[in-house]
C-alpha cells in the first residue's frame, strides 16, 4: 500500500488512538487485580469461603463471608432469566407471526422504548411500587423477588429484541416449505422457525445474563440488602454489586481489597460470557 | 386413528393457544412501560414547574429544585463525549481503513473493545474512583465522572462508527484512489463526511447511555449540589440525585419521580432523535 507523508502521520496517530482504546480493559483489570492483591496475599481467600458473617468493618472480629452475596447474585440472575426469557421470546414469536405489521411495529418501537429506561428508573419504581405490593403479600417486600421481577423487566427488552431478529432470519423457503406440507402456525413455529433460530435466541438470552450480572442501581434499591442465604424468594438478599455500590464509599484496608476483588469477580464473569458469545458467534460464522 | 375433523380442531386450538400466550407476553411490555409512565406521572406531575427545573436543591431536594444538578449532568455528558469521541473515531478509522479485518493486531483491539463493553457500570465506578479521583488526583469532581463515563461509551461509539464506515459503499476508496487521492484525503472529505449520520447516531446513544448511568457516578463526580464553578467542583448527576431522595432521603418520592420524569422525557428525545437519524441514513445508502 502506498501511503504519503500525510498518510503515514494519519496511521500513527490512529494507531496510537486504537491502543489506547484497545487498552482501557487491561487498565481496567490491571487496577482490580492490584487492589485486590492485599486480600489474596493476606490469605484471606480461605475466608470467603468459610466465614459465617460478613462484617469486613469490625475490628473486634472481621468476618467476609462472600458466598452468600455470590450466591444472591447467582440467584437473582436466574430468577430474572427464568422470567423473561420465555416471556421475551414467546413475544417475539407472537411479533414475527400473528401480529400485522402495522402493529409489529409498533410492538417494536415500545420495546425499544422500554430498553431505553434507565436502570434508575427501574430501580425507583420498583422500589416504590413494586415493594410494597411484595410487602402485602409476603413481608418485608425488598426481597430477592422483588429484585428478579426488576431485572427481568430490564432484561425482556433484550431477549424480545435479539429474539425478534433472530426470528426474522428464519429462511423465508423454509416456512413457505412448511405451509406447503400443510403444517400449522404452531407446528411451524416449534418445528421450524424456534430451532432454526436457536443460537441467535440463545446469544441473546446470553447477553441479557451478562448485563444482569452486572447490574447494580436496579438490584440495590429493591433487594433488601442483607447479606445471608435467602430461605424463599421473599427473604432480602444482597448481590456482589451492591454490595460494591454500598461499602465502597468508607471501605479501607482489607476491606476495599475485598470490594476490588468482588469487582474483578464480576469483570472475570461478564468477560467469560462475552467471550464465549464471540467464539460461538465466529463458530458459527465458519460454518455457514 | 385421529379423524381428520378432530385433527384440525387439534390444530386450530394449539394455534389458537400459542396466539393467546404470544399476546399475552408481548402486551405485557406495554403493561409495563404503561404502568411506569403513569406511576411516574402520578407521584411527580404535580411537583414538576419550570421553578422546579431551574431551582437550586434546596432541603436534601424535599423542596426547590434540580438546576445545579442538570447543569452538573450536562457538564459530566459533555466531558465524556469530548474525551471519548477522539479515541473512538480514531480507532474504529484504524480498524476500518488501516488494517486487515482478522489479522492479529484488529483482532487483539477489538478484542479489547469488546471486552471494555461488557464491564459492568458499577465496576468502572470503582476504577474511577482508583484511578482518576485517587492516582490522578482530581477528587471527587464532575472531571472525573466524565472520564469514567467517557472509558465507559467508548467501545459503543468504536462499534457504532465501525458500522457506519464499513457500510458504506466499497468502491468509494478504489474511486479515490484512482482520482489520486492520499488516503487523508480521502477520509476527510470522504469517507467521514459520508459517514457523519451513522457516527451521530452513535454519539446520541452514548448521549443517552451517559444520561442513564448512576452506579459509576456515585463514587467519582460525587453529592455536592452546589451550582458548578468548574469542571473541578463535585457535582451529582440527575441520576445520582434520584438515587440519593429515593434511598436516603425520607419523603424524597415526590422530588424523586419529578426528577425520573425529567430523566425520562430527556432519554426519549434523544432516542427518538437516534433512531429518526438511523432510519433517515438507512434510507439514502441502503435503499
Amino acid at each position: 500500500m502506498f501511503l504519503s507523508r500525510s498518510d503515514r502521520i494519519l496511521r500513527g496517530a490512529l494507531v496510537m488512538l486504537a491502543l489506547l482504546s484497545g487498552s482501557v480493559v487491561l487498565l481496567i483489570v490491571w487496577f482490580l487485580v492490584a487492589g485486590a492483591l492485599p486480600a489474596l496475599r493476606d490469605g484471606y481467600l480461605p475466608r470467603l469461603l468459610f466465614d459465617e458473617h460478613w462484617q469486613p468493618g469490625s475490628a473486634r472480629d472481621p468476618q467476609f463471608a462472600l458466598m452468600p452475596m455470590l450466591a444472591a447474585s447467582v440467584l437473582v440472575t436466574a430468577l430474572a432469566a427464568l422470567l423473561a426469557a420465555p416471556l421475551g421470546i414467546a413475544g417475539a414469536v407472537f411479533h414475527r407471526f400473528y401480529l400485522p405489521k402495522r402493529l409489529a411495529v409498533w410492538n417494536q418501537r415500545m420495546l425499544e422504548l422500554l430498553a431505553g429506561v434507565p436502570s434508575i428508573v427501574f430501580g425507583f419504581w420498583g422500589l416504590t411500587v413494586l415493594v410494597p405490593l411484595i410487602n402485602r403479600l409476603h413481608p418485608p417486600g425488598q426481597s430477592l423477588l422483588a429484585a428478579g421481577i426488576v431485572l427481568a423487566l430490564m432484561i425482556l427488552p433484550t431477549i424480545a429484541l435479539t429474539s425478534q431478529s433472530a426470528l426474522r432470519s428464519v429462511p423465508e423457503s423454509q416456512l413457505l416449505a412448511a405451509a406447503g406440507l400443510g403444517m400449522g402456525r404452531f407446528a411451524t413455529v416449534f418445528h421450524i422457525a424456534l430451532p432454526s433460530a436457536r443460537s441467535g435466541i440463545g446469544s441473546g438470552v446470553l447477553l441479557a445474563i451478562a448485563r444482569a450480572v452486572g447490574e447494580t442501581m436496579a438490584v440495590v434499591m429493591v433487594c433488601g440488602n442483607i447479606a445471608k442465604f435467602p430461605g424463599s424468594v421473599f427473604d432480602p438478599v444482597r448481590p456482589v454489586t451492591a454490595t460494591i455500590a454500598l461499602e465502597m464509599g468508607y471501605a479501607s484496608s482489607s476491606h476495599k481489597a475485598l470490594l476490588y476483588l468482588a469487582g474483578l469477580i464480576l469483570v472475570l464473569v461478564t468477560g467469560a460470557l462475552t467471550g464465549w458469545l464471540a467464539f460461538g458467534k465466529r463458530n458459527a460464522g465458519e460454518v455457514s | 386413528m385421529k379423524s381428520p375433523v378432530s385433527r384440525r380442531n387439534h390444530r386450530r386450538f394449539s394455534d389458537l393457544a400459542c396466539g393467546i400466550v404470544g399476546a399475552v407476553a408481548a402486551s405485557l411490555t406495554l403493561v409495563v412501560l404503561g404502568c411506569i409512565v403513569w406511576d411516574l406521572l402520578r407521584l411527580g406531575l404535580p411537583h414538576l414547574s419550570w421553578l422546579f427545573l431551574t431551582g437550586e436543591v434546596a432541603d436534601g431536594g424535599r423542596s426547590g429544585g434540580i438546576g445545579p444538578v442538570l447543569v452538573s449532568t450536562v457538564m459530566i455528558v459533555v466531558i465524556a463525549l469530548a474525551v471519548a469521541i477522539p479515541p473512538g473515531v480514531g480507532c474504529a478509522l484504524w480498524l476500518s481503513e488501516f488494517v486487515r479485518p482478522g489479522t492479529v493486531p484488529a483482532r487483539a483491539i477489538t478484542g479489547g473493545v469488546d471486552l471494555l463493553a461488557s464491564v459492568p457500570s458499577i465496576v468502572f465506578g470503582l476504577f474511577g474512583m482508583a484511578f482518576f479521583a485517587q492516582v490522578l488526583g482530581l477528587g471527587f469532581s464532575i472531571l472525573s465522572g466524565g472520564l469514567t463515563l467517557a472509558c465507559m461509551i467508548l467501545p459503543l461509539l468504536v462499534r457504532t462508527t465501525l458500522t457506519a464506515l464499513q457500510s458504506l459503499p466499497v468502491d468509494l476508496r478504489p474511486s479515490a484512489a484512482a482520482l489520486g487521492l492520499t488516503q487523508t484525503t480521502t477520509i476527510r472529505k470522504i469517507l467521514l463526511p459520508a459517514a457523519l449520520p451513522g457516527i451521530l447516531v452513535g454519539v446520541t446513544i452514548g448521549v443517552a447511555r451517559s444520561l442513564s448511568e448512576t452506579a459509576a457516578l456515585i463514587f467519582t463526580s460525587g453529592y455536592a449540589t452546589r451550582w458548578p464553578d468548574s469542571p473541578g467542583d463535585s457535582g451529582r448527576a440527575l441520576s445520582v440525585h434520584i438515587y440519593d431522595l429515593a434511598m436516603n432521603i425520607p419523603n424524597g418520592a415526590a422530588a424523586a419521580s419529578a426528577s425520573a420524569l425529567v430523566l425520562l422525557l430527556m432519554i426519549l428525545v434523544i432516542n427518538s432523535f437516534a433512531s429518526f437519524l438511523a432510519e433517515r441514513w438507512l434510507r439514502r445508502y441502503h435503499s
